[in-house]
């Protein structure tokens, strides 16, 4: 079996008197889609800034392991190198999308930062792809030069993982990517994700507290709660056969309602 | 057949010349003294010096009767007049506590030890024009006659009734936040041993500790702080401050040189002090308390003095943990555009040429445009 | 009222008998330094000189001081050529392109009474060419320095105000925000709309704004034999571009940098190549092109045949 991409050992963090982390492991191949599933409060957010560098953990270790094979401690590469690996191998989708676009830059702008960033000077190529990433997350390429803020949420997420994906990252972080749209609006978004995920190989860290959205997309899932790992497991096993009594109460009220 | 223009040089010294026949005014009327602005314009005075960041009444006076009474130009002349005179050291922390008091308020105590001081204010004076300061003397209802007769005494002019004395207080008149402080109820501020950084010689740099911040609030725009002191008390800024104090009057300045090892009294400078009181609703690590906001300005400069403890407190959300949403609140917002010399050079140097690059723009419109055109008639 | 200061900032200040600060060598102001500013402080700047010259395009904070010019005016670029001008230097302030306008004449004026030193307004003869918003059209030699005046040091800062996070996107040379500002414009106006103070990377490490100089004259910064000083006084930035370094203008493969000029030639020299100002002559729309370098029109038309000059 080939080595995780991301493996994290040990991760432990408090607010103040609260602890949010709580000796926390995880690991994730490539090509695989694991859940953090729990409330609000349960720690799954701020793990997963801890995981993508944005967070510092008080203890424990996060390791990368890159195409070239080089193994990194995430908390100890230094911010440029983490800011390379956030553009380039890493995505981030951001539950408001909000905050992982520019509202005031035009959707091709907006797909063409990652490219740009990371060397593209063709104009004519970036606009091909931010085109060609238009249709793949099902917007009319015709809105092209048109700004976000003008876009429905469901548009402006579907741009912000165009954005993010155009590049081609190894992991994705996504943060609740369906959290305050509609219901309609949400299958649709999830349906996308599936396709793009199986497409590109991708592998995914998916934070949500939505029990559907996890067995429609993950292979695999964690189950946090006061910032524990209280179950982890293949998803369908989770699911259908809970051990934990918390994991068999968020499963109850999901059946229930 | 076109011809440059030209005569720079010469168009500068007639508008220099110019300039100086208009800052006279009218010969026939007496020229101002710079000891008339000192005793009578002093307020202005006291503003220039604390913008000029220079504590000299003479140079200050001067500089109002060179800038026809344009302040910040007058503050401007005293900053370029500073930075050239060499710097000694920095003098031991001002004993405000110590103040020989003119004027001392406090809004949040009826009354206290040293009990409160009204002092030289505008608070209270009806707002009415004083038609007889028109007059150079009672009963004179022209007052540009008395201008043909220069050489009038002090004694002989409108010199106004003298004041009622009393008899100073022996009392101390310890400072309000001090009578909190021992309570426990205000934030303690810890004296830092180490010199403060001199803004003059060093540049901003960010995040700007309180030092720093506060040398730059002292010489900002006292119109500037005023509308961001006004803002954090409409709602830009969780503001709740109360005046636990306000006093005025004379401090001695002290020095220590390394080789005596002790302090020496190098003279007397006039202050306005401030310290606002505000209300912290505590943490999870502190209990909730007052916090303080600080203003000082040289001379009597009660406005300016309250401004600037609004806006210091509001630059401390960061340092408290409070959410900072308004411009008060942002150190880089404040700390770079309070300064209205660095402001006014900026602002005013858009009336220089620049024709080089507003050609560049035409240019670039005429193309901009002429490819629209084209497109849209295709 | 005693303290009417000993040495008065006024050229007549010695001849009322005030007492005179300087060596008090001829012809120069009394009561100030050489060069104005005090030995420490251009120890200072060339401290920070030398540090912006090994890091090309990296903007250098300073001390500056306040300057008896305003803000905005030139007071970094006055710095900078006070801490590095010497008696046998021959200065040579333009703006504009001019050595006429008044801004230049103020600031030659000012050096000429600090410093006491030769001026100049031929450009191969100056040592040291202080500049506000253009290059000399005459190309810049080995040896000669150029000061610019920098009103705005941050190439970054229409696209992000805050200091704090343009030092980081530097230090990070994190630039993807400018080349999507070059493809807005190009995507809404089918070619960048900056026309002057164009962004340049330099030494393929730093974006530098090269001060409001037309974009016309960028190429001329590309490996210029000259030392190129940038000086920002109210924003307190020093940076500078070494000899014979590569600088190169933003652009696309596919829409490469375009200079702009009008597309005319100087009603008075004739030249084709030089940078023109437009002059309107009347209200009828009626205007004429002429060099904006004024030393670089006056030398061709004195080369010229009589008739064509007259």
């Amino acid at each position: 079996m080939s080595p995780p991409l991301l493996e994290a050992r040990g991760l432990s963090l408090r607010y103040g008197a609260v602890p949010a982390l709580d000796d926390v492991a995880l690991s994730i191949w490539p090509g695989e889609v694991v859940a953090i599933v729990g409330e609000s409060g349960s720690g799954k957010t701020t793990l997963l800034r801890v995981l993508s560098g944005l967070l510092r953990p008080e203890a424990g270790t996060v390791l990368y392991r890159a195409p070239a094979g080089a193994t990194h401690a995430v908390h100890d590469m230094g911010e440029a190198a983490l800011r390379r690996l956030q553009r380039t191998d890493w995505g981030f989708v951001h539950q408001n999308p909000r905050d992982g676009l520019r509202l005031g830059i035009s959707a091709g702008g907006n797909i063409g930062e990652r490219l740009m960033a990371t060397g593209a000077r063709h104009y004519g190529t970036i606009r091909g792809a931010a085109t060609e990433w238009l249709k793949r997350v099902e917007i009319d390429p015709a809105r092209i030069d048109g700004l976000p803020r003008t876009f429905s949420g469901g548009m402006q997420q579907r741009l912000q993982i165009a954005r993010t994906l155009v590049t081609h990252p190894r992991l994705v972080f996504m943060d609740e990517p369906t959290g305050g749209l509609d219901v309609s609006v949400q299958a649709r978004l999830l349906d996308l994700i599936r396709a793009l995920v199986a497409d590109l190989g991708l592998s995914v860290l998916l934070v949500t507290h939505d029990i559907a959205a996890a067995r429609l997309l993950a292979h695999r899932m964690l189950v946090m709660r006061q910032g524990r790992v209280v179950e982890e497991g293949l998803t369908d096993r989770v699911l259908d056969d809970p051990q934990h009594e918390y994991t068999q109460l968020l499963v109850a009220s999901v059946l229930a309602a | 057949m076109y011809v440059a223009v030209k005569g720079g040089e010469r168009a500068i010294e007639a508008a220099h010349a110019w300039l100086a026949e208009e800052r006279r005014g009218d010969p026939a009327l007496p020229e101002l003294s710079v000891e008339q602005i000192g005793q009578q314009l002093g307020l202005a005075v006291d503003r220039v010096m604390a913008e000029g960041a220079c504590f000299d009444r003479g140079l200050a006076a001067l500089a109002i009767k060179q800038a026809r009474g344009d302040l910040i130009e007058a503050a401007f002349l005293l900053r370029a007049y500073r930075t050239t005179l060499p710097r000694f050291g920095a003098s031991l922390p001002l004993d405000t506590g110590a103040m020989r008091i003119r004027r001392r308020v406090s809004a949040t105590y009826k009354d206290l030890p040293g009990g409160q001081v009204l002092g030289p204010t505008f608070d209270y004076t009806h707002r009415l024009l004083d038609f007889a300061l028109a007059c150079d003397r009672p009963g004179s209802p022209d007052p540009g006659r008395e201008s043909q007769a220069p050489g009038l005494t002090a004694a002989e002019g409108n010199a106004p009734p003298s004041a009622p004395e009393a008899p100073a207080k022996a009392a101390a008149m310890p400072r309000v936040t001090s009578i909190l402080a021992q309570e426990g109820l205000m934030q303690p501020e810890t004296p830092g041993e180490a010199e403060p950084p001199d803004l003059t010689r060093e540049p901003l740099s960010f995040p700007a500790d309180r030092p720093v911040r506060l040398q730059a609030l002292a010489r900002g725009d006292e119109g500037f702080l005023l509308g961001l002191g006004y803002s954090t008390q409409r709602g830009y800024g969780n503001a709740h401050p109360f005046v636990g104090e306000i006093r005025m009057g004379e401090v001695a300045v002290e020095i220590e040189p390394p080789e005596l090892g002790f302090p020496i009294e190098i003279g007397e400078i006039t202050v306005t002090e401030c310290q606002m009181v505000n209300q912290f609703a505590g943490s999870k690590t502190e209990p909730a308390q007052f916090t303080r906001g600080y203003g000082l300005t040289f001379g009597h400069g009660e406005r300016k003095a309250m401004a600037m403890a609004l806006v210091d407190r509001s630059l401390r959300a960061a340092e408290l943990g409070e959410e900072a949403t308004a411009p008060a609140q942002s150190e880089e917002f404040v700390l770079y555009h309070c300064d209205n010399v660095e402001a006014t050079g900026f602002v005013e140097h858009l009336k220089l040429p620049h024709y080089v690059d507003f050609q560049s723009e035409l240019e670039k419109i005429r193309q901009m445009r002429a490819t629209a055109l084209r497109e849209a008639a295709e | 009222m005693s303290a009417v200061p000993a040495a008065r900032p006024a050229e007549d200040a010695a001849a009322e008998g005030g007492e005179d600060r300087s060596d008090g060598s001829a012809g120069r102001l009394a009561g100030y330094n050489l060069g104005y500013l005090d030995e420490n402080t251009k120890r200072m700047i060339r401290r920070t000189l030398l540090k912006a010259v090994a890091i090309p395009g990296h903007q250098v904070p300073f001390g500056s001081r306040e300057m008896p010019l305003p803000y905005g005016w030139g007071t970094g670029g006055i710095q900078v050529t006070a801490a590095v001008i010497g008696p046998e230097d021959r200065l040579k302030v333009i703006d504009q392109g001019a050595d006429d306008t008044t801004n230049a004449v103020s600031i030659r004026r000012f050096f000429a009474r600090v410093a006491g030193v030769a001026t100049t307004e031929r450009t191969r003869e100056a040592s040291i060419i202080q500049t506000r918003h253009r290059i000399p059209e005459t190309p810049l030699r080995e040896g000669q320095i150029i000061v610019y005046q920098v009103p705005m040091p941050e190439p970054l800062f229409r696209l992000e105000p805050r200091v704090a996070e343009t030092r980081r996107m530097h230090a990070l040379a994190d630039y993807g925000l400018m080349h999507v500002k070059l493809y807005e414009d190009i995507a809404r106006h089918g070619q960048v709309a900056i026309s002057y103070n164009y962004p340049v990377m330099v030494n393929g490490r730093y974006l530098m704004a090269p001060s409001p100089i037309p974009s016309f004259d960028n190429p001329k910064m590309d490996r210029m034999p000259a030392l190129q000083l940038f000086g920002a006084g109210r924003e307190k930035r020093i940076y500078a571009v070494p000899p014979y370094t590569a600088v190169k203008s933003l652009d696309f493969e596919d829409h490469p940098f375009q200079p702009v000029r009008a597309p005319a030639a100087c009603a008075l020299c004739g030249s084709q190549e030089s940078y023109l100002d437009e002059v309107v002559t009347d209200d009828r729309g009626g205007r004429i092109f002429v060099c904006s370098d004024t030393d670089y029109c006056h030398t061709r038309q004195a080369a010229q045949p009589r008739e064509a000059a007259e």
